[in-house]
């Protein structure tokens, strides 16, 4: 996963504030938390110079495209299924405490992480604890992965 | 609901459809669990005789010309089978005065012993989900081994006693050589061992237990872990084969470790088998003659020692009968030549090394998928399952059980 030092490194780092952020450092935090566009720097889309890094910014970021409103990207490749994340995800046991939240398979349509077809899925993002503008930072779905299978962005 | 047998925790939560010969989708199914199901729908072997397809009475008439005209037959697999189909088998070799083994012999035999004798402690997975506050790992990898254990029953799920689960209640260590992907979910709580060091390491804990300063390891650690043990409310430690293979036998010290702990508070001992059905085995053979492998009928005596295991017999007997398993790919080198070398039968769903060396193979279904039985549980539960697809085929037992009639 990219860092905000990365996607800094990439940017034009004069601080001119045209993309309405007092700093390039700000402008990095506000890509990587999605709440701006690259095209909002307008310095290195127009200008030539530029250009290298425009490409490999784009390069960088391209993986973020796949992460959803939550941020969270799932990596089906590397998931074991174990479902430890089922269990563990405060608002899969809140949905369905008499199965999620005894180790079983849920049961509920409204849980957001279930495993199908050998491999984790997420449903329901608007239910999770990270969405919206009073999210929290919750994390008990990757802490508990043991192949690093789910991230966050 | 279906129950998958992949490993043997016997997962029951499962919701699988098949249609036209393939899995469509799965629901709760693990990854190793969706390989189970996903694999049962192709190399499936037919029945031959010689490398020559034929008709399935006929090869079982042949099993039984091998094994009728053998002296000494060794019958061996089984931890892939059902308990009905176990049951049958002991009574063939019984019948045939054959060697008898199954694959603890060369895996946790030693610990399963211990188990069932009652030397260790045990209880259900079920008693570790609702009491215990302290999980250990020991030379066991069960993110990749039994993928759903810690999110059914040993860390991430609520239980009776414990509500708050692993936020707040529950600890979970890992003792292993190396950084196991269940490690990483614990890294603080990681014990490091050298390998074959678990005896010397078992020794350390029991010096800290007795407040003196360990010899090995770090010696700060190793009174963290001390404390951590003496606070522990009800303990569940897993063995894995890291750990059996280890101690080599030598199974006296971890029951006095057990021993030690359980005077201090509860420990228990829950065996991390791997095949689904090897506990069932080990349980009835013991119930019927003592021992829970290695066994012979020859002459109508129970005999029971390491001439009896598949390493030695496979080289003393003069045909086998192997079932549901594949020693030719995953025995020791001489082993596996010396039973190639036999006219071998064997009993399997899929094709394998063995089955393109036996001299007859017969199809079964697949247990769980194709066949209902019974089985048991890592932790000594019985399970009782009915087939979730039509079989085509007849099951473990009524080939064993028609084997024996033509005998």
């Amino acid at each position: 996963m990219v860092s905000a030092m990365e996607i800094y490194m990439l940017l034009p780092k004069t601080n001119c504030k045209k993309c309405g952020l007092p700093t390039c450092m700000a402008f990095a935090v506000g890509l990587l938390g999605r709440e701006k566009k690259i095209e909002e720097c307008t310095p290195l889309i127009e200008e030539k110079k530029y250009e290298a890094k425009l490409n490999k910014l784009r390069e960088v970021m391209a993986p973020l495209e796949s992460a959803s409103e939550t941020g969270l990207i799932i990596h089906p490749e590397k998931c074991f299924g174990c479902g430890n994340c089922v269990v563990a995800c405060p608002v899969n046991v809140a949905a369905d405490p008499t199965h999620c939240g005894v180790g079983l398979g849920p049961q509920s349509d409204k849980v957001i992480l279930k495993v199908e077809d050998g491999v984790v899925v997420a449903n329901n993002l608007e239910e999770c604890k990270r969405f919206g503008p009073g999210r929290v930072l919750c994390n008990a779905c990757t802490a508990t992965c043991p192949s690093k299978a789910i991230e966050f962005v | 609901m279906a129950i998958c047998t992949g490993c043997s925790l016997l997962c029951q939560d499962i919701e699988a459809s098949v249609s036209e010969g393939k899995l469509t989708k799965a629901k709760n199914l693990c990854r190793k669990g969706h390989g189970h199901f996903q694999a049962s729908f192709s190399e499936r072997t037919s029945p031959m005789i010689g490398r020559k397809q034929v008709d399935l009475n006929q090869a079982i008439a042949r099993a039984a010309e091998i094994l009728r005209s053998a002296k000494s037959p060794l019958l061996f697999g089984w931890s892939n089978s059902t308990l009905e189909a176990q049951r049958v088998g002991i009574s063939l070799a019984e019948k045939l005065g054959a060697t008898i083994d199954d694959t603890s012999s060369f895996c946790q035999g030693s610990l399963m012993e211990s188990i069932l004798s009652g030397r260790l402690p045990s209880c259900t997975l079920d008693d570790v989900r609702n009491y215990a506050d302290t999980s250990i790992f020991w030379g066991a990898d069960p993110s990749n081994s039994h993928p759903r254990h810690l999110s059914r029953f040993s860390y991430y799920p609520r239980g009776e006693k414990r509500q708050k689960s692993y936020e707040e209640e529950r600890t979970c260590l890992v003792v292993d050589v190396r950084m196991s992907a269940t490690a990483a979910l614990c890294k603080e709580n990681l014990f490091r061992v050298s390998p074959g060091g678990d005896a010397e390491f078992i020794e350390a804990i029991l010096s800290v237990l007795a407040g003196k300063i360990p010899r090995v390891g770090d010696k700060k650690k190793m009174i963290e872990l001390g404390t951590m043990l003496k606070k522990t409310e009800w303990g569940a430690i897993f063995p894995g084969p890291g750990l059996v293979y280890s101690l080599q036998g030598n199974m006296e010290i971890l029951e006095k470790l057990l021993a030690r702990l359980n005077e201090i508070t509860v420990f228990k001992v829950v065996p991390m088998v791997g095949h689904f059905n090897m506990r069932g085995f080990n349980e009835l053979l013991r119930e019927k003659t003592g021992h829970i492998n290695r066994v012979s009928f020859k002459g109508g005596e129970i005999v029971h020692g390491p001439e009896q295991s598949v390493m030695t017999a496979a080289k003393s007997c003069d045909a086998a009968l192997i079932v549901g398993y594949d020693p030719l790919s995953s025995l020791p080198f001489a082993t596996a030549q010396a039973l190639a070398r036999l006219p071998l039968i064997a009993i399997d769903p899929h094709r394998s090394l063995t089955t393109d060396a036996a001299e007859v193979v017969i199809p079964a279904a697949i247990s769980g998928l194709e066949a209902g039985g019974t089985a048991v549980r890592t932790d000594g539960v019985k399970i009782e399952f009915e087939p979730i697809i039509e079989p085509g085929l007849p099951a473990d037992e009524q080939i064993l059980k028609r084997i024996m009639e033509a005998i």
